[in-house]
């Protein structure tokens, strides 16, 4: 360590510039290092992104990122009206427009854009203005005030936002674009003539395809004229026609640049010197440069990680996602807007009438969502770019994330398709609304999606639009007075529900069985764990007994991690654990050097186990009293509780204990997708019932149950089933409720959507359930009864018996380990090494 | 990568020149697979006793490099014979190797027999 502190000079005081010197303020508390900011403005950083409301508050300080104090006490030393000039990288020295020099260990330049002037003869004239900084605003009032109309040149973001200020301060405004459409690297020609025509309701004339050749006025300017010759009046014109990074200085210095301007710098942000950082709007990453302002604030913290030894991700690019703040008119793109960077297929919809046009693109493999484009309503943009950008899963249905409330709103799922104009288009490649679909199946009378996908073309691509298409054939087929057949599989021509019965009433306990007597072809991962999953909620056997039926988990009673190696999670119920339990935790997880996280369900997870430690880490667990916690299976997971009556001042019922019974209740339970439960033992609700498939909250008189609840990527809270009712009632509840679920859902479908799907919703489960309307109540209850009794630990029966624990083997001809399972460290554990691709 | 995947070159039935005895038939799970190790290679087989056929492919995924294709399911799409990756349910049909979902790469396929009770892998001059 030197003695003296390290010495960082930051050229530029912008947003980046500020930003940087706050994160280093807030992560340096050893106060390692001394900071001094040039900036050449008179005043500190302000938000330039929010420059336009200066139009109606004129009031400079209300935009400013920090007052002047902030530099004061954070000991930051504040340079404004000061322009660097020259940069000296052999001696590290930097040198204002004074003759001043100052020293650095390490030079961080923020020097942003400014304005992309084009080339046009005339662009000196009078009442030509660039739109970039406070000055710029000001100039532009004060001319704004003797004319009549402006043009802005340049149809792209910023543009947008200056011709909605100039037309704000009373003018007619004009926006002249280059490109066919508006927003050409945010918008498709869909979206964008939507755009255009929502800007033209606002009274802003657009043109487009329109190249400016030159700007005419004598002294002043009057005009345009444009490459077809035409003349186009105007009093007052202001370019926003892209940036320019301002690399002047680095230039001088010797700094590389990139191919079109822009300091270049590496995935660390370093340029072509050592002791040289660039950041913000001046840099170049990859030759690309960043108009936004979020990668700026992403470069900063990176090299602020770095100056801090801290953990430094590579600057990567960064997502050009925006949203227009534009007041009326709305519009978003984000992640790849045009779905060209990656194969994918677009879902859109528009709506004419309502002025929305909402496109989405999903992944080939149906999966992610990897861009889209929103105009006219972006109340799902936040959710869709965190969608995208933590490459999170769809939604089964990826066309609820612009459709919207197609289920919540009423119990008929149906309704929101109703609603669809029939000019919706909801096309995947091809051109296909609602209409085209609806038609093929009025003529056909067929609801037989092969046939749809054929005859329409629709869903040929990715699929991402398939399950619209195939409750729009259902919807279509029901108005028509025909009943909806949901089947499995190409192996079976039967729903869900049916294989159930058909499983239950001939006695039917194996696949093979099932497939021969009922089925055809060779089965598939589709119908073999549904029917896997079907046969354990019936008979309740050992599920090895049919191995390779089952999913890659329950095939060996494990959750499959990155790299190939299994996580153990042993049953914690409740959430209630011993220190000698945890004891044993710790101690399996330290001897097998398994990685250990506390879960979201208030228990212990164990990663990395290979498969033939299995079985050996099992046994030590089992023999320390606990059992399998079912994180694997389509089955219970956990019951969460708070702590309750018994320790919480605010507790009226013991919620642990409930928690603890009902877990023990249900474990083992498989079901057509997981259950979660939660137990609070007051309304303030600490264990978060309502986000679980059941959850029950204590009440003076007893319990509150809701049901149909979930968390993941769609959440929902549960809703309320029955008030007040005993333990004992409502422990009959559920397993009527539990029941009910576990006969009548689709695979893989969770109580909610299988809630929001059910004819008549809640009030018939109600009915169901607590009048008992079906007269199946007692039924129901017997199946319950017998699923508890059956219940026996998996890991135990592997643990004893040799045959099954030979299973957990890598290789069949050698006891070797799979030696391509890698692993790195981190923080003092192991984790696996990335996915290769 | 790439090297890792070029370690499995496809073997086609006719230009097998050695059969390697992998191990017993009564070991292979049946209408499911197991792992094969054969020099520094990985082999899934497939004892799809429901067709009475034998199928032999590289344990790699290609999807995300990952050594598991043993332990998928098995089945069938049309008359095609299939297996899907436990990761994301890439499938890959046990004849071609070819991706049956997706735009994934295809996977290499061996020649696979059975005599005496035993599974052997055809390999060729490339696994000498
Ligand atoms: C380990 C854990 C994360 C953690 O470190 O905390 C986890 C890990 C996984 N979750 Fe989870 N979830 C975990 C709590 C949750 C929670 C929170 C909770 O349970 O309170 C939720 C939201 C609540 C809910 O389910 O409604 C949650 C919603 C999901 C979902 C979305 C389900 C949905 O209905 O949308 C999936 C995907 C799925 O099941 O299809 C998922 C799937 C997964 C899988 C199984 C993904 C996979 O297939 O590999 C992860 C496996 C990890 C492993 O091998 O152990 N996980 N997951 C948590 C284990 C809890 C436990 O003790 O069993
Ligand atoms: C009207 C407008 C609206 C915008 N809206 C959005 C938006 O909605 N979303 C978004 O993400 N982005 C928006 N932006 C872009 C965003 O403002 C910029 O990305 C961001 O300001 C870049 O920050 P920066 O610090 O890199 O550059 P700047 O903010 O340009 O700061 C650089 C500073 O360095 C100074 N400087 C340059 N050279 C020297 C030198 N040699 N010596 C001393 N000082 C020097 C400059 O004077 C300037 O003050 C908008 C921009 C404008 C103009
Ligand atoms: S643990 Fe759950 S939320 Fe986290 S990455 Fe895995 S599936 Fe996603
Ligand atoms: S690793 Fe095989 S499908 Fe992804």
């Amino acid at each position: 360590m030197k003695a003296s502190k390290s010495k960082v000079i930051v050229v530029g005081n912008g947003m980046v510039g500020y930003k940087f010197c706050e994160k280093l303020r807030n992560t340096d508390t050893e106060d390692k290092y001394e900071v001094t900011v040039f900036g050449e403005e008179p005043w500190p950083a302000y938000d330039r992104v929010h420059l336009s409301s200066y139009f109606s508050k004129a009031a400079p300080e209300t935009l400013q990122m920090a007052p002047r104090s902030w530099y004061a006490e954070h000991k930051v030393a504040l340079r404004t009206n000061e322009l660097i000039t020259q940069i000296d990288s052999k001696q590290r020295l930097v040198v204002n427009h004074l003759g001043e020099s100052f020293s650095y260990d390490y030079l961080v330049l923020a020097t942003g854009s400014s304005a992309f002037v084009p080339p046009i003869p005339g662009v000196d004239k009078k009442g030509v203005f660039v739109y970039r900084t406070l000055e710029d605003l000001d100039a532009i009032m004060d001319y704004g005030k003797k004319v009549k109309s402006a043009t802005v040149l340049g149809g792209g973001l910023l543009g947008l936002e200056a011709a909605k200020a100039v037309m704000d301060m009373g003018l007619q405004a004009h926006v002249v674009e280059l490109a066919p459409r508006l927003m050409p690297n945010q918008l498709d020609e869909q979206g964008a003539a939507l755009l255009k025509s929502k800007l033209e309701d606002l009274g802003i004339g657009i043109h487009l395809g329109k190249m400016t050749k030159e700007i005419q006025g004598n002294g002043k300017l009057d005009g345009l004229v444009f490459q077809d010759g035409t003349f186009f009046s105007t009093d007052m014109l202001v370019i926003s026609a892209g940036i320019k990074p301002r690399d002047e200085l680095a230039a001088k210095a010797g700094l590389a640049l990139g191919k079109k301007g822009g300091i270049l710098v590496n995935e660390l942000l370093k340029t072509s010197d050592e002791h040289i950082f660039a950041i913000g709007e001046a840099a170049a990453h990859r030759d690309q440069v960043y108009g936004l302002v979020a990668p700026g604030y992403e470069m900063a913290q990176q090299v602020v990680n770095q100056l801090l030894n801290k953990d430094v991700q590579p600057f990567e690019g960064f997502d050009m996602s925006t949203k227009l703040k534009l007041i009326g008119v709305e519009v978003g793109s984000f992640g790849d807007p045009f779905g060209t960077k990656e194969p994918s297929r677009p879902i859109c919809f528009e709506d004419k009438v309502k002025g929305q046009y909402k496109r989405i693109n999903i992944s080939s493999d149906g999966k992610r969502l990897v861009g889209g484009v929103l105009v006219g309503d972006t109340s799902a943009y936040g959710m869709l770019l965190q969608m995208t950008q933590n490459k999170m899963a769809l939604p089964p249905e990826p066309e609820d994330l612009i459709l919207g409330g197609r289920e919540g709103k009423s119990s008929n799922p149906m309704g929101g398709l109703d609603a669809l104009p029939e000019a919706a288009q909801i096309w995947s490649c091809e051109n296909i609304t609602k209409g085209d679909i609806c038609q093929h199946i009025q003529q056909t009378e067929s609801g037989d999606l092969g046939e749809i996908k054929k005859c329409t073309k629709a869903g040929t691509g990715c699929g991402g639009c398939l399950p619209m298409i195939n409750d729009l054939a259902k919807f279509q087929l029901k108005k028509l007075g025909k009943t909806v057949k949901n089947v499995l599989c190409e192996h079976f021509p039967y729903s869900r529900q049916e294989l159930f019965d058909i499983i239950k009433i001939k006695g039917v306990k194996s696949y093979d069985q099932l497939l021969d007597e009922f089925g055809e072809g060779d089965g598939c991962e589709i119908c073999k764990p549904a029917v896997a999953s079907i046969l354990a909620s019936v008979w309740n056997e050992m599920i090895l007994r049919q191995d390779t039926i089952q999913d890659t988990n329950d095939r060996f009673l494990a959750n499959i991690q990155k790299g190939g190696t299994y996580s153990v999670v042993p049953r914690i119920p409740g959430g209630e654990i011993t220190p000698e339990q945890l004891i044993v935790i710790g101690e399996v997880a330290k001897k097998y050097k398994l990685y250990t996280k506390i879960t979201g369900g208030q228990r212990i997870d164990m990663f990395g186990a290979r498969v033939d430690q299995l079985p050996d880490i099992w046994e030590e667990l089992i023999d320390a009293g606990f059992e399998s916690g079912h994180a694997y299976g389509k089955s219970l997971r956990t019951v969460k509780s708070c702590v309750g009556s018994t320790w919480c001042r605010y507790g009226v019922q013991d919620s642990v204990s409930f928690a603890i019974r009902v877990e023990e209740r249900y474990r083992g339970l498989r079901s057509p997708h997981k259950l979660k439960g939660g137990v609070s033992g007051c309304i303030r609700e600490c264990a978060e019932a309502q986000s679980k498939d059941f959850g029950i909250i204590a009440t003076e008189k007893g319990w509150n149950i809701y049901v149909g609840g979930n968390g993941g990527s769609k959440p929902q809270h549960a809703k309320l089933l029955v008030n007040d009712v005993d333990t004992d009632t409502c422990i009959k509840y559920l397993d009527r409720y539990l029941m009910f679920y576990i006969k009548t859902a689709e695979p893989l479908q969770r109580t909610a959507s299988w809630l929001n799907k059910l004819d008549g919703g809640l009030d018939y489960l109600r009915d169901v359930v607590v009048n008992d309307s079906l007269g199946i109540a007692g039924e129901l209850e017997r199946e319950m009864e017998f699923m508890v009794n059956t219940y026996a630990c998996e890991w135990k029966e592997v643990v004893n018996n040799p045959e099954l624990r030979a299973r957990f083997k890598h290789f069949v001809n050698a006891d070797d380990q799979d030696p391509s399972l890698q692993f790195k460290p981190m923080r003092g554990q192991k984790i696996p090494v990335d996915w290769k691709s | 990568m790439i090297e890792l995947l070029e370690k499995y070159p496809k073997v086609a039935e006719d230009a097998v020149e050695f059969w390697y005895k992998a191990a017993p038939a009564s070991a292979f799970p049946e209408n499911g697979g197991a792992c094969v190790k054969f020099k520094d290679l990985q082999i899934a087989v497939f004892n799809f006793s429901r067709r009475g056929e034998w199928y032999a492919c590289q344990n790699l995924c290609p999807h995300r490099m990952q050594m598991i294709l043993s332990r998928g399911m098995i089945g069938s799409e049309g008359e095609e014979p299939k297996v899907a990756c436990p990761f994301h349910k890439k499938t890959f049909s046990l004849k071609t190797g070819e991706n049956l979902n997706g735009d994934t790469c295809t996977i290499s396929t061996y020649p696979v027999k059975v005599e005496d009770g035993y599974v052997y892998i055809g390999f060729d001059r490339g696994y000498a």
